[in-house]
């Protein structure tokens, strides 16, 4: 035990030395974001300089900006909340009424997670071009949700899973229906289950870049999208870039630092724990 | 319902206690909407990827149409492009899985110690993993990797070691190294979950018998690790087989075709040659490589999972 309390400077340094190395492209991005386009591009690199916020209000004031942070917040969230609907009603099912196929169901659905996205890429296409959904937020709403389907439920299975049946029992002992069990005493108890889902699935659909640069081209498209035009090659508009890119990025890495957690069960279904 | 009819059959336990919480439950209502779609969504695609594969089908040509068997496949295989493209996914992936892996052991095994500011570092590490991937990816073309005005380069200079034009002479590595930055905090936080399971008590006689660090690390941190190595490897090339975001905003594909993976070339063939029927085929290469890859990652969670 007191191995464990003992401080271990040596390891302390280099790890400390990695975790600067892995953030310095971010926190560089950042500083970026308050130079001038001349300042961002300058060797010797500019370390100490005047702040601006015109990167900032350049990008805030173009007219676009706004509607693809939006078409983001709505395609994360909609689809976190569309796969929230499916999931819930059917992890529960599987956590508190297991049956010979649960197992098989479970470990099919992590199956198709494993699909690349590009083996459907050409029929999807197609699907959206005939159905009109080309460049629209409902097709990648539908997507998004499709893809982390998996991920929702399993996270939330496990979830479920460890909720004392004792307590369930009870409550329909003392005459409560169905219903009233599993939104009196069930939902409270798996809520921060539910959020921390949820929190991981906004991240992989705000970070989704695949269906996001192939189906959309303007109207639909979100921060993902808007971020790879300025990969065209005209000009060096470092400050702006990174300016964009630090709104883009901002609440999503601050998100991910509250689910590291979930991270791990989430992604490895529960392989690791 | 045959469900608790199953059961009851299987474990009168169980079936006594589904039976208290109600036996009547029908989950039907309550799986049918998830797995349904799901394999809907799962299916259809796949089917209509395979029936595309099979026909003459350029969406710039309408004229060209009708059954053509396997001749795309035929094509596709005589293709040099299908070879290199196997070729860049293998070597990209197989890069990353190296640099990744080996890295986070070796962080794992610092960040299990204690020491000042632990969680904060922690946070620090696992950072890019939450940035969008052509955001890391235009950061380090741009203002790190650009041959003029990257800091590298201006590193690479001040130390008079000249410049490296990254994505015209080392394209794959420019991609592996960018790649890699977004996905070793993946493997560390997996490798850090697993080593957090390492009874303290193996490394304390490790230390009581002189064992050092580097020799605890390698005889029995790693040892430990060893399965969660293997899901990392699994989970990791799942998803890098699919890198495109990274590609296509740095390189797309070139310089000529040296970044071109399989992915990239699937979306090539079908959004910019609109070749409908020679993309569904490198598809359906894709899906039986991944499938291959999937069968074993699935067999390695059945075992963990007990319903």
């Amino acid at each position: 035990m007191n191995q464990r309390a003992q401080y271990h400077p040596v390891a302390g340094t280099f790890a400390w030395i990695a975790a600067v190395l892995m953030f310095f492209p971010i926190f560089w991005m950042f500083l970026a974001s308050f130079k001038t386009e001349i300042g961002a591009i300058a060797t010797p690199p500019e370390i100490v300089f005047a702040p601006t916020l015109e990167n900032y209000s350049t990008i805030l004031e173009r007219a676009d900006y706004p509607s693809f942070a939006l078409n983001s917040v709505i395609i994360s969230v909609g689809a976190t909340a569309l796969a929230l609907v499916l999931a819930v009603p059917a992890a529960y099912a599987m956590a508190f009424y297991p049956s010979k196929r649960t197992k098989s169901t479970l470990l099919w659905m992590l199956s198709t997670k494993m699909l690349p996205a590009v083996g459907v890429l050409v029929p999807i296409y197609l699907f959206a071009q005939s159905l009109d959904l080309l460049d629209t937020r409902t097709a990648l709403v539908i997507l998004n949700m499709l893809m982390n389907l998996p991920i929702v439920v399993w996270m939330l299975f496990t979830f479920f899973k460890e909720m004392p049946k004792a307590i369930i029992e009870a409550t329909r002992i003392d005459g409560a229906s169905q219903w009233q069990t599993v939104v009196l005493v069930l939902l409270p108890l798996v809520l921060p289950g539910i959020a921390s889902t949820a929190l991981l699935n906004i991240i992989l659909c705000w970070n989704e870049a695949f269906w996001s640069l192939n189906l959309t081209a303007h109207n639909a498209a979100p921060l993902t999208a808007f971020i790879a035009s300025f990969s065209a090659p005209q000009g060096l508009f470092w400050a702006k870039l990174s300016a964009a890119s630090t709104l883009a990025i901002a609440p999503i890495v601050v998100f991910g630092w509250f689910s590291q957690r979930q991270l791990v069960s989430g992604l490895t279904f529960g392989a690791v724990k | 319902m045959s469900h608790a009819n199953a059961v009851a059959g299987a474990a009168p336990n169980a079936a006594r206690r589904a039976k208290s919480i109600g036996a009547q439950v029908n989950t039907l209502p309550m799986l049918a909407p998830a797995v349904g779609l799901l394999l809907v969504f799962s299916l259809v695609p796949l089917a209509a990827t395979v029936y595309f594969s099979l026909l003459r089908y350029n969406l710039l040509n309408p004229a060209i149409h009708g059954f053509a068997g396997f001749r795309n496949y035929y094509y596709l295989f005589k293709d040099p492009a299908l070879y290199h493209s196997l070729f860049i996914s293998v070597v990209m992936v197989g890069e990353v899985l190296i640099v990744t892996i080996g890295i986070a052991a070796v962080l794992a095994s610092l960040f299990q110690k204690q020491f000042f500011g632990r969680s904060i570092a922690r946070v620090l590490v696992i950072s890019p993993f939450f940035v969008m991937p052509t955001v890391s990816a235009l950061i380090w073309k741009n203002l790190f990797m650009h041959p003029v005005n990257g800091l590298i380069a201006w590193i690479t200079r001040s130390l008079g070691l000249g410049v490296i034009d990254f994505f015209a002479d080392w394209p794959v590595t420019a991609v592996v190294f960018i790649v890699s930055w977004q996905w070793m905090p993946f493997a560390f936080l997996i490798l850090l979950t697993a080593l957090q399971s390492l009874d303290e008590e193996t490394r304390e006689a490790a230390d009581l018998d002189g064992a050092g660090p580097i020799s605890i690390f390698f005889n029995i941190e790693v040892p430990h690790m060893g399965r969660a190595i293997a899901v990392v490897t699994m989970m990791e090339t799942i998803f890098l087989l699919g890198v495109f975001a990274e590609i296509y905003v740095t390189t797309s594909g070139g310089p000529g075709d040296s970044t071109t993976n399989l992915t990239f070339l699937i979306y090539e063939r079908a959004l910019l040659a609109f070749n409908v029927g020679g993309a569904s085929a490198a598809g359906v290469i894709a899906i039986i490589l991944a499938n291959i890859l999937a069968t074993f990652m699935v067999r390695i969670v059945g075992k963990e999972l007990d319903v």
